[in-house]
């Protein structure tokens, strides 16, 4: 219940968060929302000698739209996400997803930005960004890059984030109008991490589908894109036998662990069952 | 290691506060034994039950979660400051006339979190509420009676007329003599 | 006297049958509460377990001098230290002993093998992970069976060459108990004649009450005065006192047990724990109050489990259904030591009510208790003794019966039921149930519930191939057995099962009442002040009903297995009716009129045919101080000490609709109705209450709890991330009605209620998911039911997809 002892800091702006950063290096973590990291503490899991918490810098908070791109600031917080009315008309696939997360209080805290840097495979942002090809800019003091979701996470708590680098801004594609989307998450109890969950989204020409995005949370190290799955259903009608098959291929590229939410069986299973499942909501929510 | 203290302060209920508390110190803690405003319970430690949910800048945290050093210059509210004036929310109302508590260990934690949720919706449906309110366990009531709870608060804040759904006599016979 | 004003002057009173808003909530809804956390004493320091990360090893050193090292640190004990009081080891409520602290051998994962005592807890927890202790790994068992195999590892090699324990002879280093019940060549002769038998094993999976509030005390020993304080989450605060006098050699005169507000109960709240006796003995020593508030992770896997019973039943019948004969095998994992908080004379607790509900007319129980790896406990949430796993057995047995016969599984009930007209009945083995009609009960749960309406659904889905949802009906008809208990059969340490109530009315007519009982969110303060208001007239609202300070209550076995209504309810009322007779007289004084010609009236005594001749309880109350009868004492009180006579057997029937995914394995409770009948009804709202809370915890058994062992003994879940507790978001609405059926015994006629719920619905959700597969031959799937679990189902039958 207790975390060991720490330095703590509260830096006002990026450029501070990022000077800290440089000064204690392996030995400093950020601190965003808390709710990942703070819980291990308590538990002696994790104990960084020096704590830099970003939740005093304004700047990177808030959603808007920007062009043709929803701009997020990475401190922004899940409940924000969820009763954005930019992302209830914009991007509803990531309102869905934060209402899948955690319970009300836990994401008064939790940030989009920590959740997609924390590199734990159980979180659920990560398969959304890859689904909605995001981009994350990455910021130290030598400058900015802006990076691709796909290709940012590389393993078990383990991102393209360097260790001198902050996550400071999401950019999300605004999907086009009329395309549907479905953030499927089967998981034994509110505040679980899924046991299989499949983000889609989807655009069609009448029952023909255009374009698809499928990937996959919890399925394996990272969360995955399902490319052969998506290949396989552009310009194909959506039928039984389709999803049938897109469900086929979204199985064949996990490689879930087994824990008490299932044997590797069972998830490979309910990976295909979400897969259907956020397949046809999302056909069915496609506006011609 | 020596001990690095520091002096935070922030707003409990309306009131100034100001706490020495090592980086460490959680803010539970903080406020259940420096404060000392034991409504805020702790029923576990892994940022799951809500019995130690609080009310910070307008949000609803798990303040098991919290670091008393997040909570600078911060406006918290706990249970301990709901009633105003003498006179008792709408919701501390609401969870008697409807018996939303039994062993009320969660009931600081649940009265709290309600009090945000009908902020962010004054009209829920059943269903909004079991979702807002799924931060907070029970092991008492079945949540059943605390559904009821919040809407018969939420109808008063509405400016509605209110009563009980357990009418004292209901089983009693009142047959005359 | 018209209507309205007896509508006032019920309103006014508050008596039993009222809604009545409870008195207990005006301090929870403020947070004014009194936990046992919530107390602060001066010079407190806090105390924290060290624990054992291995299930079975010798502890071959402890080093506590680093931890000593760091500043605000006051001591570290170990069972070195607790040796000279002799408090290293302490009995249990079995009829065992426990180590206190791991005496040169851990034999569970998470036991207690150092506490630390530092000034705060942020300090201790430091203090804690500086302990070191050398362990030499054991192999564990942690399989029932396998520990009773021959080579098993020696789970207590303290027992060795005992082969007789506290409730008979042992015949295994593993073995603790074999306990027997009912007539065993009788049932054998009925099973061979039967034209039809069914044999089924099932498993009552390990599970955790899990209250909200963990378990901890506050010991404050005043060295000046030499008196014990503890203020202690206890269900049961006069039982501790008499332990700690045992333990401590410390007078019962001299020590006050304080159980405050408790957060929950459930059963875990019942034993006494290393945690207690280490921050006792510390603050003995130290003369310093110690606090020890354990952790929930530390709660979940320490204190007292419940269930962990492996049963196999089997019924004798005739072709239409007619049951003859049922035999029990039920083997029951206690964990490391025996802390199966029974009755002495029942190590099963009150298993043998496992004949349920039924006219069956042989039957024979077998229990073997083993030892294994494991934490200890046993009797636990809302278990009513083991009555949860007797009412599991039968009621699925009775569907395994129906299925096998093909009989509808409310029509095969109502053909066995116990008839109204034979109460009381005396069951095979030896309990006499008290009152029942379970006629009544069924067919208005099935008439509500229209019954046949939702078999004919059933059948259309069943008969759909591409239906993606298996629909499941679940009927569970119970019978409970609770009010422990009568002092011949029940005792606890050798203190009978009585229970108590003292009343003083005071000058004004207001009052006070303390019982021997205790509260954990079941409404005592409102309750009980209830009964006395209609037995006594005295309004509900102006009596103060106290319990939990052993030095003011009366002396009491405590609150748990739904007692306190049959046993101290029983009490106060008998309590309030001596209030009432000696009220009477001194009305009769003042009316100048004999004690024969008052009626009394609600609030008041009336002479009989003189309206406007009669005197309040409020005047009465003080006249009891100035002016009585020649002859009779000053003063309005009494006192009652109630052993009961019999138990009481609330019932119920119970329908859930559930629907299976068979896809997924996701389930959905469609609607749950639950007829329950207690006798009197003292608190509808109260009462509906506790069934929905019963309900709740029911459904998280059934569906989705358990505490897994791995080979290792290591304890898998033990954290709020699995284990499943109900959200709102997880928890259907409840639908509930009732029947009453007073208990012909008890002087309000009625039985306790809140374990019924946990009880009657962990078989109804069983029952209804065993019913989904039904039709495909399938006649029980073990707990929990969740979603992974179903899925395997499904998928042995092929119905999914992958």
């Amino acid at each position: 219940m207790i975390p060991r002892e720490f330095e703590y800091y509260a830096p006002t702006s990026v450029d501070d968060a990022l000077a800290l950063l440089g000064t204690y290096g392996s030995e400093a973590k950020l601190l965003a929302g808390g709710h990942s990291l703070l819980p291990m503490m308590k538990l002696r899991f994790a104990d960084p000698a020096h704590l830099i918490d970003l939740n005093r810098i304004d700047s990177l908070r808030g959603i808007r739209l920007s062009g043709n791109e929803i701009r997020i600031g990475a401190m922004t917080c899940e409940n924000d996400l969820l009763w954005s009315p930019v992302l209830k008309e914009h991007c509803p696939l990531l309102v869905e997803a934060a209402g899948l997360i955690s319970d009300p209080q836990v994401r008064y805290r939790g940030t989009l930005g920590g959740d997609i840097s924390h590199g734990d495979p159980g979180n659920d942002h990560p398969a959304i960004m890859l689904c909605l090809g995001a981009s994350f800019v990455l910021k130290s003091k030598t400058g900015e890059r802006v990076v691709p979701a796909d290709g940012f996470f590389l393993g078990v708590y383990a991102t393209a984030l360097e260790p001198d680098e902050i996550l400071t801004e999401i950019r999300i594609p605004v999907p086009a109008t009329g395309t549907g989307w479905c953030y499927a998450k089967l998981k034994r109890k509110t505040g679980d991490f899924a046991t299989a969950a499949a983000a889609v989204l989807i655009r069609m020409s009448g029952n023909t589908v255009t374009d698809a995005s499928i990937t996959l949370t919890n399925l394996g190290p990272i969360a995955l894109k399902a490319h052969d799955a998506e290949q396989f259903l552009r310009g194909r009608t959506l039928d039984d036998e389709a999803v049938d098959e897109v469900a086929r291929k979204a199985m064949a590229i996990c490689e879930p662990v087994e824990d008490l939410r299932g044997s590797v069986e069972y998830k490979i299973a309910m990976a295909g069952e979400m897969t259907r499942r956020a397949l046809r909501t999302a056909a069915a929510r496609v506006r011609h | 290691m020596p001990k690095k203290k520091t002096v935070v302060s922030f707003k409990l209920n309306g009131q100034s506060v100001d706490v020495l508390v090592e980086p460490r110190e959680l803010l539970i803690h903080t406020l259940r034994e420096k404060c000392a405003h034991t409504g805020p319970h702790i029923g576990c430690e892994t940022t799951h039950c809500g019995a130690c949910t609080v009310d910070m800048n307008g949000t609803s945290v798990k303040s098991c979660t919290v670091l008393t050093v997040q909570a600078a210059e911060a406006e918290l509210l706990t249970i301990e400051g709901m009633a105003q004036g003498g006179e008792l929310h709408a919701l501390q109302e609401g969870f008697m006339q409807e018996h939303g508590l039994q062993c009320g260990f969660c009931t600081p934690g649940m009265i709290t979190r309600a009090f945000r949720l009908l902020k962010e919706n004054p009209n829920p449906t059943d269903e909004e509420i079991r979702f807002g309110m799924a931060g907070n366990l029970c092991r008492c009531t079945g949540y059943q009676n605390i559904v009821k709870s919040v809407q018969y608060a939420a109808r008063k804040l509405r400016g509605e007329t209110v009563t009980t759904s357990h009418p004292l006599l209901e089983e009693v016979s009142t047959g005359t003599r | 006297m018209n209507a309205q004003t007896t509508i006032d002057r019920l309103t006014k009173l508050e008596g039993i049958g009222c809604a009545r808003k409870r008195r207990e909530d005006p301090r929870f809804i403020q947070g004014k509460g009194n936990y046992v956390d919530d107390v602060k004493m001066p010079g407190m320091c806090v105390g924290v377990m060290v624990r054992s990360p291995y299930a079975h090893a010798r502890v071959k050193r402890i080093d506590s001098s680093a931890a000593l090292k760091l500043p605000g640190v006051i001591a570290v004990i170990t069972a070195e230290e607790l040796k000279p009081f002799k408090l290293h080891w302490m009995p249990t409520l079995a009829g065992d002993v426990q180590a206190v602290l791991a005496d040169g051998k851990v034999s569970f994962q998470n036991q207690e093998v150092a506490f630390v005592i530092a000034e705060d807890r942020y300090l201790a927890a430091d203090a804690a992970e500086r302990v070191e202790v050398e362990y030499e790994e054991l192999p564990a068992v942690v399989d029932p069976f396998k520990a009773l195999e021959q080579g098993a590892p020696v789970v207590r090699e303290d027992l060795a060459g005992k082969n007789v324990g506290a409730h008979g002879a042992r015949r295994h280093h593993n073995h603790i108990f074999t306990w027997q019940i009912g007539d065993r060549d009788k049932t054998a002769r009925a099973f061979d004649a039967a034209d039809v038998t069914v044999k089924q094993d099932m498993l009552y999976p390990r599970v955790h009450p899990c209250p909200l509030e963990t378990c901890g005390c506050v010991a404050s020993f005043d060295k000046v005065k030499g008196d014990l304080t503890v203020y202690i989450t206890s269900q049961a605060p006069h039982v501790v006192r008499t332990v700690v006098g045992l333990l401590s050699s410390i007078p019962e005169s001299q020590i006050r047990i304080i159980s405050p507000d408790i957060g929950g109960g459930f059963g875990n709240k019942v034993g006494v724990y290393p945690g207690y006796v280490c921050a006792i003995a510390a603050s003995i020593v130290l003369g310093r109050p110690v606090k020890w508030i354990e952790s929930r992770a530390e709660n979940l896997t320490t204190t007292a489990f419940a269930r962990d019973y492996w049963m196999t039943g089997e019924l004798a019948a005739t072709q239409d259904g007619i049951i003859k004969a049922l035999r029990v095998n039920v083997t029951a994992d206690h964990g490391a030591f025996d802390a199966c908080a029974d009755p002495t004379k029942w190590p099963a607790g009150m298993f043998h009510v496992c004949t349920g509900s039924y006219n069956i007319p042989n039957a024979f129980v077998s229990v073997d208790g083993v030892y294994t790896n494991k934490f200890p406990g046993g009797v636990s949430y809302r278990c009513s003794f083991r009555v949860t796993e007797a009412v599991y057995l039968i009621e699925r047995m009775i569907d395994v019966l129906a299925q096998k016969l093909n009989i509808d599984k409310a029509e095969i009930r109502l053909r066995n039921f116990v008839r109204k007209e034979q109460f009381p009945y005396t069951t095979p083995l030896g309990l006499e149930y008290d009152s029942g009609d379970y006629e009544t009960a069924l067919r208005k749960a099935l008439s509500a519930m229209d019954y046949k309406g939702l078999r004919a659904e059933q059948a259309i889905r069943r008969a759909d191939p591409n239906a993606e949802w298996l629909m499941g009906i679940g009927v569970a008809t119970f019978t409970e057995i609770v009010g422990a208990g009568p002092s011949k059969m029940c005792d606890i340490l050798g203190v009978g099962m009585f229970d108590s109530c003292e009343i003083r009315v005071h000058p004004d007519g207001s009052a006070i009442a303390r019982m021997g009982t205790m509260t954990q969110g079941q409404g005592h303060q409102t309750t009980y002040a209830q009964i006395i208001a209609s037995e006594a007239g005295i309004p509900a609202s102006v009596i103060q009903v106290e319990e939990g300070d052993t030095s003011t209550a009366p002396y009491g076995l405590g609150t748990y297995g739904s007692r306190s209504t049959p046993v101290a309810g029983a009490a106060v009322a008998r309590a309030s009716r001596k209030i009432r007779e000696k009220a009477r007289r001194i009305a009769a004084h003042l009316l100048e009129v004999s004690p024969d010609d008052l009626e009394f009236d609600l609030d008041r005594f009336t002479v009989k045919g003189s309206p406007g001749q009669e005197k309040t309880l409020k005047e009465i109350a003080w006249a009891a101080y100035n002016n009585v009868p020649q002859g009779m004492e000053m003063g309005l009180e009494a006192v009652d000490y109630y052993d009961p006579p019999n138990f009481t057997f609330p019932f119920g029937a119970y329908i859930c609709v559930l629907d299976i995914n068979r896809y997924t394995g996701e389930s959905k409770v469609r609607r749950f109705y639950a007829l329950d009948d207690c006798g009197t009804r003292i608190n509808p709202m109260i009462i509906e209450g506790q069934i929905h809370g019963g309900l709740t915890e029911g459904l998280a058994v059934a569906m989705g709890q358990e505490l897994p062992y791995d080979e290792q003994g290591n304890v898998l879940g033990g954290t709020l991330m699995d284990y499943f507790l109900p959200t709102a978001l997880e928890t259907p609405v409840w639908e509930t009605d009732f029947t009453v059926t007073p208990s012909p015994h008890h002087p309000i006629g009625a039985k306790g209620v809140a374990e019924s719920p946990h009880v009657g619905s962990v078989p109804c959700f069983t029952a209804a998911v065993v019913d989904a597969f039904a039709h495909l031959g399938i006649t029980h799937i073990n707990m929990p039911h969740n979603a992974y679990r179903l899925w395997q189902q499904s998928h042995a039958l092929g119905l999914d997809r992958h």
